[in-house]
């Protein structure tokens, strides 16, 4: 039973997770809270969802489609409203990425309806039994993507030399520009990257619950600023583990406690974590004026 | 005087005058919160709670339930005395959530299924009657010693401190009084709307305070009065365009953030003004020569 539960979390957690990467990259290197980044993850769902129902393809190609749609989303928000934003006003990003989430989230009900939406029976799920624990392909499915993003991901960042130019930017803006890192570049990829993994969380999710809607990002982009925290902002390694420790607290919270009470667990994580260790249970250098 | 109609949404707009005001108040001591959809909710559903189930006459249980959700916000800001920027902002949307799930758990309010049965109390002139009580406050606190103590703990936080300000005291009275004014504007929205549920509080409601002081401006209390118009009645004009107004409106804040990010209501503004008011005064009644 407790077995169960735990696959059942870390399946849940590594959704999360992706999410929240996306946004520590985000504020790592634009130091902005990027609200609509729930909005895109929820985008990210429906466009998987229709391309689904239109092609019949299979549920990786479905993946891939997801994140080039959501990525080239990310690109278009970095070039047409971030990037015009004046640096001054640290307000303004945010409120920018508000009036997004807005935009975003009527359009989608405008066009699929404010109804929760199942997707298609196509991705047949296998149940296969180990004792008393049974996971079925979706499951499998969703554990293997997740955890490929995040090791490509990973290695992206460690060995790469675009990779390498993201943390430099994170580290310190002024001495990367220095040393000849295109900002501008840079914040266009982590803008891409991130949306692009938000797109396929929206993917795994509506395939894990079979149901999507389009205030589905909201709650994504609140438990989000909860992990990117439990991690330590820009702390990419954080934000993975803290998705994984989330999604298995709150898979926990529900069976042995109370549904309703699930929320309450993860905001009450964050508020202690923000009080006693505001660096993050991974620690991150705390920078003024953030 | 008006229609019903231009009423109604004259009410909502001084309700959100209010709550600007509250989120304008700490953010003039440099603090950022997210709180306040939660603060209003503990007005809201305190107030209705005494008029509904004890038979309480209004204004007593409007002065409770703003009184209640002060004494929370100066529990709320022990933490936020630590931690700053973002990290506030984090922690103040953690405490917003978990006050909505309180009251979503809470069965004497009602629980999931939300407060009925409440009066009608709300009108225009309690509503603009207490917008103007407000509006005096700042005009005279600001010449005071705590009104200029907040304005230099919002410049410089530790130059403030080496003045001899006390931070603590200063912040919590602060943070107290905005979230004693979200619980009054809690306490006139559910006697407006006759209904409330959990669900009408929240982060997804701090976010609705946030927009019309951003928008406005958050360097003047003038900023949240004209921004609370604005954002009241610009998605109202936009009826005719019906199914796209909210997305329109949503452009609109993008559009004005990268234009005028620092909302439409600046500190020059207000003394270029004053300076006009002012000449033109003198012009028609000129001071007697000494």
């Amino acid at each position: 039973m407790l077995l169960q539960q735990l696959i059942n979390g870390i399946m849940l957690g590594s959704t999360y997770s992706l999410v929240a990467i996306g946004y520590t990259l985000i504020f790592g290197v634009l130091n902005v809270l990027h609200f609509a980044h729930g909005e895109v993850y929820m985008i990210g769902a429906f466009v998987g969802l229709e391309f689904a129902l239109l092609t019949k393809m299979n549920i990786l190609v479905t993946i891939i489609v997801a994140m080039c749609a959501t990525g080239l989303l990310g690109v278009m928000i970095e070039r047409g409203v971030i990037r015009l934003i004046k640096r001054e006003y640290p307000l303004a990003p945010l409120s920018a990425t508000i009036g997004l989430s807005v935009i975003f989230q009527e359009g989608i009900t405008k066009i699929f309806g404010a109804d929760t939406i199942g997707f298609p029976d196509t991705f047949q799920a296998q149940s296969f039994q180990f004792g008393d624990v049974s996971v079925d392909s979706t499951q499998v499915t969703i554990l293997l993507v997740s955890f490929f993003l995040m090791a490509t991901l990973t290695l992206f960042v460690k060995k790469t030399k675009s990779g390498k130019a993201i943390r430099a930017v994170a580290e310190n803006p002024v001495t990367a520009q220095l040393l000849g890192v295109n900002i501008d570049r840079v914040t266009m990829l982590t803008f891409a990257i991130s949306s692009a993994l938000a797109g396929a969380a929206g993917v795994l999710v509506g395939l894990a619950y079979n149901a999507i809607s389009p205030f589905m990002g909201i709650r994504m982009a609140l438990l989000s600023f909860a992990i990117m925290l439990l991690g330590g902002l820009g702390n990419i390694t954080g934000a993975m583990f803290g998705g994984l420790i989330l999604g298995i607290v709150e898979v926990l919270s529900t069976v042995y406690f109370s549904s309703t009470y699930r929320d309450a667990f993860t905001f009450g994580t964050m508020i202690v974590i923000l009080i006693f260790r505001p660096a993050g249970l991974f620690g991150t250098k705390l920078q003024k004026g953030r | 005087m008006f229609s019903e109609y231009t009423e109604s949404l004259f009410i909502m707009a001084g309700i959100n005058i209010i709550l600007g005001f509250s989120f304008y108040f700490p953010r003039s001591a440099g603090m950022f919160s997210m709180a306040q959809g939660g603060f209003m909710a503990i007005g809201a559903f305190i107030s209705a709670a005494l008029t509904v189930k004890l038979g309480m006459p209004f204004y007593p249980a409007l002065l409770i339930g703003g009184i209640v959700a002060g004494i929370v916000g100066v529990i709320a800001g022990f933490p936020a005395l630590r931690i700053k920027g973002v990290y506030l902002l984090l922690l103040t949307l953690g405490i917003s959530e978990v006050i909505r799930i309180f009251f979503l758990n809470f069965s004497y309010t009602g629980g999931v299924a939300g407060l009925g049965g409440i009066q009608l109390h709300t009108n225009l002139w309690n509503v603009y009657f207490t917008v103007a009580i407000l509006v005096y406050f700042f005009h005279r606190l600001a010449p005071t010693r705590m009104g200029r103590a907040i304005a230099a703990i919002g410049e410089d936080e530790e130059a403030a401190e080496m003045m001899g300000i006390d931070l603590t005291v200063t912040k919590l009275q602060v943070f107290g009084i905005s979230a004693a004014m979200s619980g009054l504007a809690g306490g006139f929205y559910a006697h407006y709307s006759l209904y409330i549920t959990s669900d009408n509080f929240g982060v997804a409601k701090s976010l609705e305070i946030l927009l019309p002081v951003l928008m406005g401006g958050t360097e003047v209390f003038w900023g949240a009065i004209l921004g609370s118009f604005v954002t009241t009645f610009v998605p109202e004009w936009l009826r005719f365009i019906q199914p796209y107004r909210m997305m329109i409106f949503g452009f609109i804040i993008v559009v004005m953030m990268i234009l005028r990010p620092q909302g439409l209501v600046d500190r020059s503004l207000v003394s270029s003004i004053g300076l006009r008011l002012r000449s033109i005064r003198l012009l028609w009644f000129p001071r007697p020569a000494p």
